[in-house]
């Protein structure tokens, strides 16, 4: 057998080795494990590979994966250039191969950064304070709504039918077993929640409202009317931000009670689904009912100031089964890419970015409501809308995908009442070019269905 | 300092401040291209929803943020600067193959909703490593979607309910011994169980009598760590498995410490009905300052009904799929479908080992657990007598006697540039030393780990304030833990 090349080891320091430990041969230290489970003959995985091979094999896959490939998909993944300095520092063995900073006094790096996280976290979401992490924006919004719950001690929520459908699926496995029941209300014409409706489904036993802005369609919500509603009956608003770049040029939900948050937009690669990195940002009051790790400032015994993981008697490994949640490991080092990317853009340049974000998809906007009929006008929009074709936007999506460009994601999947509808999303990495060529593409669809539309006419005036 | 360090110098590292304390108005890291497309006036479109100022972000520039963050890192002690033995975390070596790879164009810029046809890599991915983590631990399904250990551990109980519930009631109890993680009971809470603990026996097992009396139709599963949190294999889990099946309850696995099994063992024959892998444990991820990890969930057949939404499978062309179609499946515990990112790593590591390299692997992480144990057995207290797999536990009880505790061992093993060892757990040993060398520590590392432990047990026996008022090397001192706790000190505000 070939030396494997993670291993430090030659066979006479295993030798030695086992010879300190007085041991004949490596299977004696196995010998706790009954004689009839050890396995006695190989794993059925694939052969070991040299380095390249590896290279080689995942180069295929990932040609294989859209490599190359323009997008207008967003729906809680967006597509934004992500500053080159972000992977050098994030590369650096020091942030990469470290664990969770229990060790204060060799892990200021971890620590301080994290405390800069929270910092800009609070600055951008109007909040007072904010969590280390959470897994991704769906959990994290799960794990706001059981905080409610726990603050006001009422059991029920009502969710908004515009928040993200998979986050409301992650909230119906969370909330099953918590034996507290979910209402979804629904949206007017504008895509913004009804106001009537949720007169009428918030009430004196609500936990909390849980809506999203920018929304799941990119329209932002009238938060100061929606918070009026909810706090009218002492129930909290919970928002949901999953676009974090629109936060550059969007007013932030200031009167909401707990923000949940995906902060993939700011510099985490798509990588198909994750890892992403989720938050909870909160009103000071609340945050001893807040789950997950935060970092607090103090000093050592020199009065030098420094960093530590603080309020851990809401965690697991010391509460266990009266925690706030079970969450340990997070999303750390997501984050401090998140981190790395708001100090970049900092205060001038993320509003530009988010500015860029609305030209574009404002531009392409346009574009398709000459050709297509572009839903819920009325209210503003971040940086995606619903283009509604007379198509199947599947098959449109198909020609689209032959100039290797994904086009808007249908939305007969979650939102079957919308007919042939599409969100598309444009970020400032969108270029007018494949705007003009996916309006050309949806142009010609509709062009060819009315034609095809008046044949049949013909055909119906002349039998 | 009288003994003397062999492996670490203090050297010079560099102060820095907050970000925010380097800002100033005008500077930039950031440029963006042209627009274009027409400029728009964000009042006009935005109306009242317009935000006008963002607040205290900072204002710096590109070096300024190279310097910031290289500074910070350089106060991190890692993997990769040398032993990092905390028990029950498993800091292995985390290849730098994993990160190439994970960086590809393809895989790095995929987006989770296009089209599948443009995914097939990426299906690729999840399916053989799905292959290989069933195989692993012989199992027969598996989800990918669980985001940590923890998240993990929620989808699996959610799996032992919904399959309690399809035979009728989903029962009211989970049995957690008193070894366990925090995340295990935490968990159960989550999923609407009732916890309840069990002792462990004298050899810091399972009793199994006691289970026996334990174990009845009002418990659904029990949630066990094997090897268990003291490193030791629970030598009678067969028949705990028979006893929880005899009554209708199913045994969860925490695999946190599956890097004493692979390729030696497999959960599946002996027993074990559902469990989760820690992908940032056990298959090289790396920790990232406190992640992001990865926690499947693979489950025995009759399980796989539960499995969280969507599975990939395969299509009669042959191409890969999501399926959405589980009427019994527990929903989603995440939205899209998991760290994808970690499932690249976790396979590179997986092709980079093979089955001779994984088994290697396990060998030599029980090799040097075995090995430390014999270094330092008779210099601090051993607990438990049983044999030791991947990591051993001691406890502070000969230390203890001069005042010095576990933390404080801990603390002063710094000053031997080591990072410390698991302090006091697993709770059932009081002032535990909780030691996890892994497989990638040669035999002189852990000669001067084993050297440098002897050197602090010594320091106690003669200078206890040494070691009590340790670390002495680091850029800070001990913080100020206490303070930090009653008045909250969250986030940076401008000087006033």
């Amino acid at each position: 057998m070939t030396p494997m090349r993670y291993l430090p080891k030659s066979p006479s320091d295993r030798e030695a080795l086992l010879k300190a430990i007085g041991a004949r041969s490596i299977n004696d230290l196995f010998a706790s494990i009954p004689a009839e489970y050890r396995l006695e003959r190989d794993l059925k995985v694939p052969r070991q590979m040299a380095e390249s091979e590896i290279v080689d094999w995942f180069q295929e896959r990932s040609r294989e994966n859209g490599d190359g490939y323009a997008t207008f998909l967003g729906a809680g993944a967006y597509y934004h250039y992500r500053p080159v300095i972000i992977d050098s520092l994030i590369s650096r063995g020091e942030f990469l191969t470290a664990y969770t900073p229990y060790q204060a006094e060799i892990s200021q790096g971890t620590l301080q950064s994290i405390f800069e996280f929270q910092t800009m976290i609070c600055e951008l979401t109007g909040m007072e304070v904010a969590n280390a992490s959470m897994y991704d924006g769906s959990t994290a919004a799960a794990e706001a709504v059981m905080m409610a719950v726990r603050l006001t001690g009422r059991r029920s929520a009502v969710v908004a039918n515009s928040l993200h459908p998979e986050y409301r699926e992650v909230l119906a496995t969370y909330a099953h077993h918590q034996s507290l029941p979910v209402t979804a209300t629904s949206f007017t014409d504008t895509a913004r929640v009804n106001l009537k409706e949720l007169e009428k489904l918030i009430t004196q036993e609500t936990a909390c409202l849980l809506v999203q802005s920018p929304n799941f369609f990119g329209t932002i919500e009238d938060i100061a009317a929606i918070a009026e509603i909810a706090h009218k009956q002492g129930a909290m608003l919970v928002v949901s931000i999953a676009e974090a770049v629109s936060l550059g040029i969007v007013e932030p939900p200031r009167q909401a009670d707990i923000i949940a948050m995906e902060a993939q937009s700011f510099g985490v690669p798509l990588g198909f689904g994750g890892p992403y990195c989720g938050v909870i940002a909160t009103r000071e009051q609340y945050v001893r009912q807040m789950p997950g790790r935060l970092v607090g400032q103090t000093s050592d015994k020199n009065g030098k100031r420094g960093f530590v993981l603080t309020l851990a008697t809401r965690e697991q490994h010391i509460r266990r089964e009266k925690a706030t949640s079970n969450i340990c490991t997070n999303q750390a080092l997501v984050a401090l890419m998140v981190n790395i990317f708001m100090t970049i853009y900092g205060k001038v340049g993320l509003r530009e970015l988010a500015k860029q974000n609305l030209a574009k998809a404002n531009y392409a906007a346009q574009q398709f409501g000459k050709h297509a009929r572009v839903l819920f006008p009325g209210a503003p929009r971040f940086n995606e809308f619903v283009a509604q074709t007379t198509e199947d936007p599947y098959a449109i999506n198909s020609r689209i995908l032959g100039h290797k460009i994904v086009g808007g994601l249908p939305l007969k999947k979650f939102y079957p009442e919308l007919g042939n509808a599409a969100l598309w999303c444009c970020t400032e990495l969108t270029t007018r070019t494949s705007i003009d060529t996916a309006v050309g593409m949806v142009a010609e669809s509709e062009r060819s269905v009315k034609s095809a539309k008046q044949e049949a006419d013909v055909q119906e005036v002349t039998r | 300092m009288k003994h003397v360090t062999r492996k670490a110098t203090r050297h010079v590292n560099q102060n820095e401040g907050l970000i925010f304390e380097k800002s100033s108005p005008g500077k930039a890291a950031w440029k963006l291209p042209p627009l274009d497309v027409p400029d728009v006036d964000p009042s006009k479109l935005l109306g009242s929803a317009e935000r006008k100022d963002l607040g205290q972000m900072p204002e710096v520039s590109e070096i300024e943020i190279i310097r910031h963050f290289t500074r910070l890192s350089t106060w991190n002690y890692a993997i990769d600067l040398g032993m990092y033995p905390l028990g029950s975390c498993t800091m292995k070596y985390n290849p730098r193959v994993n990160e190439v790879v994970a960086r590809l164009e393809g895989l790095a810029n995929g987006h989770p909703y296009q089209p599948e046809r443009v995914s097939q890599g990426a299906l690729r991915i999840m399916q053989v490593l799905s292959e290989c983590l069933i195989a692993i631990p012989g199992m027969d399904a598996i989800t990918l979607q669980p985001a940590a250990g923890a998240h993990g551990e929620l989808t699996g109980l959610l799996m032992v309910r919904a399959y309690q519930q399809s035979k009728g009631n989903p029962r009211k109890k989970i049995l957690i011994p008193d070894s366990a993680h925090g995340t295990n009971p935490a968990t159960a809470a989550m999923v609407g169980y009732d916890v309840e603990k069990m002792q462990s026996n004298a050899r810091g097992m399972v009793d199994v009598v006691a289970l026996t009396a334990q174990m009845n139709e009002e418990v659904a599963a029990l949630m066990l760590t094997n090897p268990n949190t003291l490193g030791v294999f629970e030598q009678e889990i067969h028949k705990i498995a028979e006893v929880m099946h005899a009554k209708g309850g199913l045994l969860y696995m925490d695999g946190a410490n599956m890097n004493a099994l692979v390729g030696k063992v497999r959960p599946g024959d002996f027993g074990v009905d559902v469990m989760h892998l820690n992908l940032h444990k056990t298959f090289s991820t790396p920790h990232g300052g406190g992640g992001p990890g990865s926690g499947p969930v693979a489950v025995k057949k009759m399980l796989e009904p539960f499995l969280p939404k969507p599975v990939v499978i395969t299509k009669p062309d042959g191409t890969l799929a999501f399926e959405y179609n589980r009427p019994q499946s527990v929903g989603r515990v995440r939205a899209f479908y998991g760290n994808f990112g970690m499932f690249v790593r976790a396979l590179a590591y997986t092709l980079a080992n093979g089955p001779d390299g994984l088994r290697q692997t396990t060998e030599d992480a029980v090799l040097n657990a075995n090995y430390i144990r014999t270094g330092l057995e008779g210099i601090y207290d051993l607990p438990y007598s049983t044999p030791t797999m991947h990591e051993v536990v001691f406890s502070d009880k000969l230390q203890a006697k001069k005042g010095v505790k576990t933390m404080h061992i801990a603390k002063r093993l710094i000053d031997y540039g080591f990072h410390p060892y698991t302090t006091a757990f697993p709770l059932i040993v009081p002032g535990a030393l909780m030691i996890e060398p892994t497989e990638s520590e040669s035999k002189e590392e852990m000669d001067l780990f084993i050297e440098a432990m002897r050197s602090i047990a010594a320091e106690v026996e003669e200078d206890p304030q040494l070691v009590l008022d340790a670390p002495h090397s680091t850029r800070v001192s001990r913080l100020d833990e206490v303070a930090a706790a009653r008045k909250p000190v969250l986030r940076w505000k401008p000087a006033s």
